[in-house]
């Protein structure tokens, strides 16, 4: 039970990561970012092409990986800013679905543009968990699987802090309530959805890595389906809202663990995506996402 | 002086002409309103000089600054600040937080916690409601916090849109002499009014807009006389 437990929250935390980017993408420029779980895959890749070029294989150094993890977030933060720059940018007036088929289009460049490069295989990532551990409770905790939690919840308490304590933050959360009256408080717009897309795709991308040193490989693929996840996990929480993603990803995370430990692995992911089916019909906004009412 | 120069501007949305061959002046430390009703044009001319919307042609200069072509957050921090009709507050942020955001292009983080803190002076309602969210407040309350955060963001020149707009005629009132206020202590004003009674009473200068264009200007005072006015926007 207690295992099950800190099961959910590990994956639940690659799922808040990675949820956070979408939500805040979506709060802020109201774009599904369909190309977003393709980042977290970059992620992995980028890791893996670090520590291979260096020769590295079946490492198990923790200060290694963060250093990889830095240097994924840093070159998926800027590729997300790239992207937003190329593909979404010029469609900013366009009709939203014009924008949705963009993102799907880039979704696809990525996943075959990365098989092309490292092949349709899995690769096996170069960092892996050491097994060794200790029981709490109950429960087995590897060195590594905390070292991961706490990374996870340290990124989304700098996030948090950074939107709602910053002046970048607010003018984030200002754009997201009404981009225009923020240009009217002099915002400068552009600058500050090149930071979101910055902020959210170096989250994907540590998350790529912290998965990829979780599961032990990584495939072009990978992102697809964590993409959607997110997705689920951002609408359970109440899409655009930054708490409603982390609670979702790590709802979705424990959900998931008791699913297919009740009803077999191969239900987890039917488990899910009913939930996000339920959501949708029932409580669209989440479980975060309701509205003030404005007075005038 | 003059400071806002407007001249022969043409504005298209789409293919609806919305303004036509429009000028007018602004000069250093005035009050000027522009009367008109709905649809004359007037909230299309305070996006055209905030950037938010280009003009086809003509000339919309402030300040040495060409607005045509300005970007909208450096027409900001040149001190040009636009208080949009409807408040635009932002709903789910806090008083403080909205204020804040008015000093967004201020770099000096110590004059924005000073314009903040004389605000709450000339606003004690926001000081006492700072930490509430802007989507609660009264509507008045909500004018006071966009002219608020306005002022934190040092405007030379401050274009109102509608502030009276669905305001008791005791909130107008305050609402009008806050603006008097400001405009004492140096601040140039550009005020759009359909509330013209209100409004001829503080500014210096009008201009009535209709269709596009201003048919009529001159001193506040004589506007206030002027037969054409009162038929059309004081009533008797």
């Amino acid at each position: 039970m207690m295992q099950l437990i800190w099961n959910g929250i590990i994956v639940g935390s690659f799922y808040a990561l990675v949820a956070l980017g979408y939500s805040m993408v979506y709060g802020i420029i109201k774009l599904l970012n369909f190309a977003h779980g393709d980042i977290y895959m970059l992620g992995a890749f980028v890791g893996f092409f670090t520590l291979s070029s260096f020769g590295i294989s079946n490492e198990t150094s923790i200060p290694l990986l963060l250093v990889v993890l830095l240097l994924s977030m840093v070159t998926t933060g800027l590729i997300g800013v790239g992207i937003e720059r190329i593909a979404y940018r010029p469609l900013r007036r366009s009709p939203r679905l014009a924008v949705l088929i963009t993102a799907i289009g880039v979704s696809f460049t990525l996943e075959y543009g990365v098989r092309q490069i490292f092949g349709p295989n899995p690769e096996a990532f170069p960092i892996r968990l050491e097994s060794s551990g200790f029981e709490v409770a109950g429960v087995r905790v590897t060195a590594s699987q905390l070292v991961l939690v706490i990374i996870a919840a340290a990124l989304m308490l700098v996030l948090a802090h950074i939107v709602e304590r910053t002046r970048q933050g607010r003018a984030m959360r200002a754009i997201a309530l009404d981009p225009q009256g923020a240009q009217l408080m002099g915002v400068n717009v552009d600058r500050v959805i090149s930071t979101v897309f910055f902020i959210g795709s170096a989250l994907a991308g540590a998350a790529g890595v912290m998965a990829g040193a979780y599961y032990g490989s990584i495939d072009f693929l990978m992102g697809f389906i964590i993409g959607l996840k997110a997705f689920t996990a951002a609408v359970i929480g109440g899409i655009g809202n930054l708490y409603g993603a982390m609670l979702g990803g790590l709802l979705l995370g424990l959900l998931e663990s008791f699913g297919a430990a009740w009803f077999g692995g191969e239900w987890r992911d039917v488990f899910s995506f009913a939930f996000l089916i339920l959501f949708l019909t029932f409580k669209p906004t989440g479980l975060l996402g309701a509205r003030v009412v404005e007075r005038m | 002086m003059t400071t806002l120069e407007v001249a022969d501007v043409e504005v298209y949305y789409g293919r609806v002409h919305a303004l036509r061959k429009l000028s007018f002046t602004v000069g250093e430390g005035e009050i000027v309103c522009l009367l008109g009703n709905n649809g004359a044009g007037k909230s299309t001319t305070m996006n055209l000089l905030s950037g938010l919307v280009r003009p086809k042609s003509g000339r919309v200069t402030w300040d040495g600054m060409d607005l045509a072509t300005a970007k909208p957050w450096d027409i900001v921090a040149s001190g040009l600040i636009h208080v949009p009709e409807g408040r635009r507050i932002f709903s789910t942020m806090t008083v403080h937080e909205n204020l804040l955001l008015g000093g967004y292009t201020v770099r000096d983080r110590r004059a924005v916690d000073e314009r903040i803190e004389r605000v709450y002076e000339l606003m004690p309602r926001l000081a006492e409601r700072r930490r509430q969210q802007g989507g609660t407040l009264s509507g008045g309350e909500q004018q006071m916090v966009a002219i608020g955060r306005a002022i934190v963001g040092g405007p030379k020149l401050l274009l109102l849109d509608e502030p009276s707009m669905g305001l008791a005629p005791l909130v107008v009132k305050q609402v009008m002499e806050i603006v008097a206020a400001i405009n004492a202590q140096g601040t140039t004003v550009l005020l759009v009014e359909q509330n013209a009674r209100a409004a001829l009473k503080i500014a210096h200068r009008a201009y009535v807009v209709e269709t596009g264009s201003t048919t009529l200007s001159g001193p506040a005072a004589e506007l206030a006389r002027d037969a054409r006015v009162v038929e059309a926007y004081l009533g008797s």
